[in-house]
C-alpha cells in the first residue's frame, strides 16, 4: 500500500469513526458519569456529586416504578421470543419455498415495518382499541354504552406475579403492536439468510429423500447460524428498547417501561438529570451484557 | 427437498389468514379515511360506508401544515441518506477487505453503536448540543448551535444509523472474492479507485436494501427531533399529525387520512427497491 493509499484509508474510517464515538459513544460514557451526579440540567457549575445515591433512590424510593418497568420489559421480551419471532421465521421459511404470491405476501407482511409510530399507535388506539367504534369491540358487540371493554385504559393484572407485580391488561394490549411489526422485520431478515443457503445443498437433501423437516434441522438451519443470532439480538435489544409505541399511546399507568424512565426522571418539575442518567445506564448494562455476548460469539469465529 | 401438494396447500392458507389479519388494521384506516367522521362515529370503523370522498385528505393537507413538514423531513433525510450510506461504505470496505490491527475491534464498536438505546445517550447528547456553535445557515441552522439545526439532526441519524449500516456492509463486502482487490492493485489500482469504482458497484444490492431500511427510519423519527429541536416548524412529517389531534377532540378520520399520506414514501421507496431488498440484506450469511 503507498503512502498516499495509507493516508486515505485512514480518512476513510476516521471521519465516520470521529462521528459515531462523538455522537453515541461520549454521551454513553457521559450518561454513565452523569448517573452518580444530581443535575438540574442548566449550568455546569451547578453539578454535584451524589456517589450511588441515584442508584439507591431507584431500589428504595421508586423500587416499585423500576421493578414494574423491568419487568414490563421482560413480557415484551417473552411475547416477542414466544411469538413474533418464530412466527417471522416460519414465514419466511415458508415464503423462500417462492409459491405463487410470495412477493405479495411478503410486501403486506413488510407493511407495519415501515409505518411511523405515530401511525401505528393511531391505528392501534382508534382502530382496533376504540371503546366505541374500534374493531375489537366491533367483533365483540360491546360498543354500546356501559357494556364497553376499555383495552388501553384497564391496568388489572391478566397474570399476576405477586401481590404488586404482574402482567396488566393494557400493558398485554400494547404488546399487540410490537408483534405486530417485529414479525415482519424478522421476517425479512430470516427469509434474507434463507436465500443465501447454497441451493445445491437443498437439491443434495431432496435427492437422498430427506422430508421436508429433515432437510430443514439437517441442513438449513446449521448453515443459518449467524442470522439467528443476529435475531436473537435485535429481538431482545427491541424488547429493552421499547419506547415508542408506549409513548405514542400516552402510556398509561400500568405501561412503563425503563427507557420512559429514562425520560420521565428528566422532565418536569423535579428533573434530576442525575437519576435520569441511573435508569439510562441501568438500560446500557442490560442491552450491552447482551452485545458482549453477541460480539464474543459472532468474532471468535471470525479470528479462527 | 421433498414439497408436497399438500404443504404447499397449506402454506397458502397460513399465509392468506395471516396476511389478513395482519392487514385488516391497515385496510380499517385506509376505508375511514375516505369516510366521514360522523360517519365512522356512530357505526364504527368496520362497517359499511355510505359516504366516501377526499375530504379528511384536503383538510388534512391544510390543517397538518404537510408543504411545510415535508420540506424539513426531505431536507434531513436526503443528506442523512446519502451520508449514511457513503461513511458506512467506507468503514466497511476498510474492515472487510484489508487485514490491519484495528478493524476487528472498529467493526465491534460500529456493531454495539448501533446496539445502544437512544435514552441513554440522548441526556449528553442535549447537552453537547447546546454547547456547539455553528454558523448560521438558512433553514438549516437558524439557530446559531447544533441544538435546534437541522444540522445537528442529520448528524445524529448519521451517527446512530451507521452502526447498523457498517454491519451489514461489511457483511456483504466480506462475500466478494478477495481477488478483485488483488487484481486492481496489480493494474496499479489506488485505493480509493478499488472502493469507489470495484467494491462499491459491487455492492449495489445492500446499498438498496439498506436505503429502503433506513429511509424508512430516518423518515419516521421523532425521537431524535422532538429531543433536538425545539421549533414546531421544524420538525420532521410525524409532528404533521400530532397537529391533526386536538386536545380534547380528535377527528380520528381526519388523522386516518393525514397518516397515509404520511407513509406514501416509505412505500414508494420499498416498491422501487424491492427487487434487491431481500438479496442485499445479509446480516450473518453463510460465507460465500
Amino acid at each position: 500500500m503507498t503512502g498516499r493509499d495509507r493516508r486515505v484509508l485512514v480518512a476513510m474510517v476516521g471521519v465516520p469513526t470521529f462521528l459515531h464515538v462523538s455522537l453515541i459513544w461520549v454521551p454513553a460514557i457521559f450518561s454513565l458519569g452523569l448517573s452518580f451526579t444530581k443535575w438540574n440540567g442548566f449550568s455546569l457549575s451547578r453539578i454535584s456529586w451524589r456517589g450511588l445515591k441515584n442508584y439507591q433512590q431507584i431500589f428504595t424510593v421508586f423500587e416499585k416504578d423500576f421493578y414494574e418497568a423491568v419487568l414490563n420489559n421482560l413480557w415484551v421480551l417473552f411475547f416477542l421470543f414466544v411469538i413474533a419471532t418464530p412466527l417471522g421465521m416460519f414465514i419466511a421459511y415458508l415464503l423462500d419455498k417462492n409459491l405463487r404470491g410470495t412477493t405479495i405476501y411478503q410486501s403486506l407482511l413488510y407493511f407495519p415495518v415501515v409505518l411511523s409510530l405515530a401511525v401505528v399507535g393511531f391505528i392501534w388506539k382508534s382502530v382496533i382499541y376504540s371503546p366505541r367504534q374500534g374493531l375489537l369491540n366491533t367483533a365483540l358487540g360491546r360498543t354500546a354504552e356501559g357494556n364497553q371493554i376499555d383495552w388501553l385504559g384497564n391496568s388489572d393484572f391478566v397474570i399476576q406475579l405477586t401481590e404488586n407485580y404482574g402482567l396488566s391488561r393494557n400493558f398485554l394490549a400494547l404488546i399487540a403492536p410490537l408483534i405486530w411489526q417485529h414479525v415482519g422485520y424478522i421476517m425479512v431478515l430470516y427469509l434474507a439468510g434463507l436465500k443465501s443457503v447454497d441451493p445445491s445443498m437443498r437439491e443434495a437433501a431432496g435427492i437422498d429423500g430427506a422430508t421436508e423437516w429433515q432437510a430443514f434441522r439437517k441442513v438449513i438451519a446449521p448453515s443459518l447460524r449467524p442470522v439467528n443470532v443476529v435475531i436473537m439480538v435485535i429481538t431482545v435489544i427491541t424488547g429493552l428498547r421499547v419506547f415508542d409505541i408506549v409513548d405514542v399511546l400516552n402510556n398509561p399507568t400500568g405501561t412503563d417501561v425503563l427507557s420512559l424512565l429514562v425520560t420521565e426522571a428528566t422532565s418536569g418539575e423535579s428533573s434530576n438529570l442525575g437519576r435520569g442518567s441511573a435508569y439510562a445506564t441501568i438500560l446500557l448494562a442490560l442491552c450491552f451484557a447482551f452485545v458482549v455476548w453477541y460480539l464474543r460469539s459472532t468474532f471468535k469465529e471470525e479470528e479462527a | 427437498m421433498i414439497s408436497t401438494r399438500r404443504s404447499r396447500i397449506f402454506a397458502q392458507l397460513f399465509l392468506s389468514a395471516m396476511v389478513i389479519v395482519w392487514i385488516l388494521p391497515i385496510a380499517g384506516m385506509v376505508v375511514s379515511s375516505f369516510r366521514p367522521y360522523a360517519e365512522t362515529s356512530t357505526q364504527g370503523f368496520f362497517s359499511f360506508p355510505d359516504t366516501l370522498n377526499l375530504d379528511n385528505f384536503r383538510d388534512a393537507w391544510g390543517r397538518g401544515n404537510f408543504v411545510r413538514h415535508w420540506t424539513v423531513t426531505f431536507i434531513v433525510v436526503i443528506p442523512a441518506l446519502f451520508l449514511v450510506l457513503w461513511f458506512s461504505s467506507m468503514v466497511a470496505f476498510a474492515v472487510s477487505r484489508y487485514s490491519w490491527r484495528f478493524n476487528i475491534a472498529l467493526l465491534m464498536l460500529f456493531t454495539a453503536g448501533n446496539l445502544l438505546p437512544q435514552q441513554a445517550i440522548i441526556i449528553p447528547l442535549f447537552e453537547i448540543y447546546n454547547r456547539v456553535p455553528i454558523p448560521t445557515i438558512p433553514l438549516l441552522s437558524d439557530s446559531g448551535e447544533l441544538r435546534g439545526s437541522l444540522i445537528g439532526l442529520i448528524l445524529i441519524h448519521v451517527a446512530f444509523q451507521s452502526g447498523f449500516c457498517t454491519f451489514v456492509l461489511s457483511n456483504y463486502m466480506k462475500t466478494l472474492p478477495k481477488e478483485l482487490n488483488e487484481a486492481a492493485m496489480v493494474d496499479g489500482a489506488s485505493l480509493w479507485r478499488q472502493y469507489w469504482q470495484i467494491i462499491l458497484p459491487l455492492t449495489r444490492p445492500a446499498l438498496a436494501a439498506l436505503a429502503t431500511l433506513e429511509f424508512a427510519w430516518i423518515y419516521n423519527d421523532y425521537f431524535w427531533a422532538v429531543a433536538l429541536i425545539q421549533k414546531g416548524d421544524n420538525l420532521p412529517i410525524t409532528s404533521s399529525l400530532r397537529n391533526l389531534s386536538g386536545e380534547f377532540f380528535t377527528d380520528d378520520n381526519l388523522v386516518a387520512a393525514g397518516s397515509l399520506m404520511v407513509v406514501i414514501p416509505t412505500v414508494l421507496i420499498y416498491i422501487a427497491l424491492r427487487k434487491q431488498f431481500i438479496s442485499g440484506l445479509s446480516v450473518g450469511a453463510s460465507k460465500g
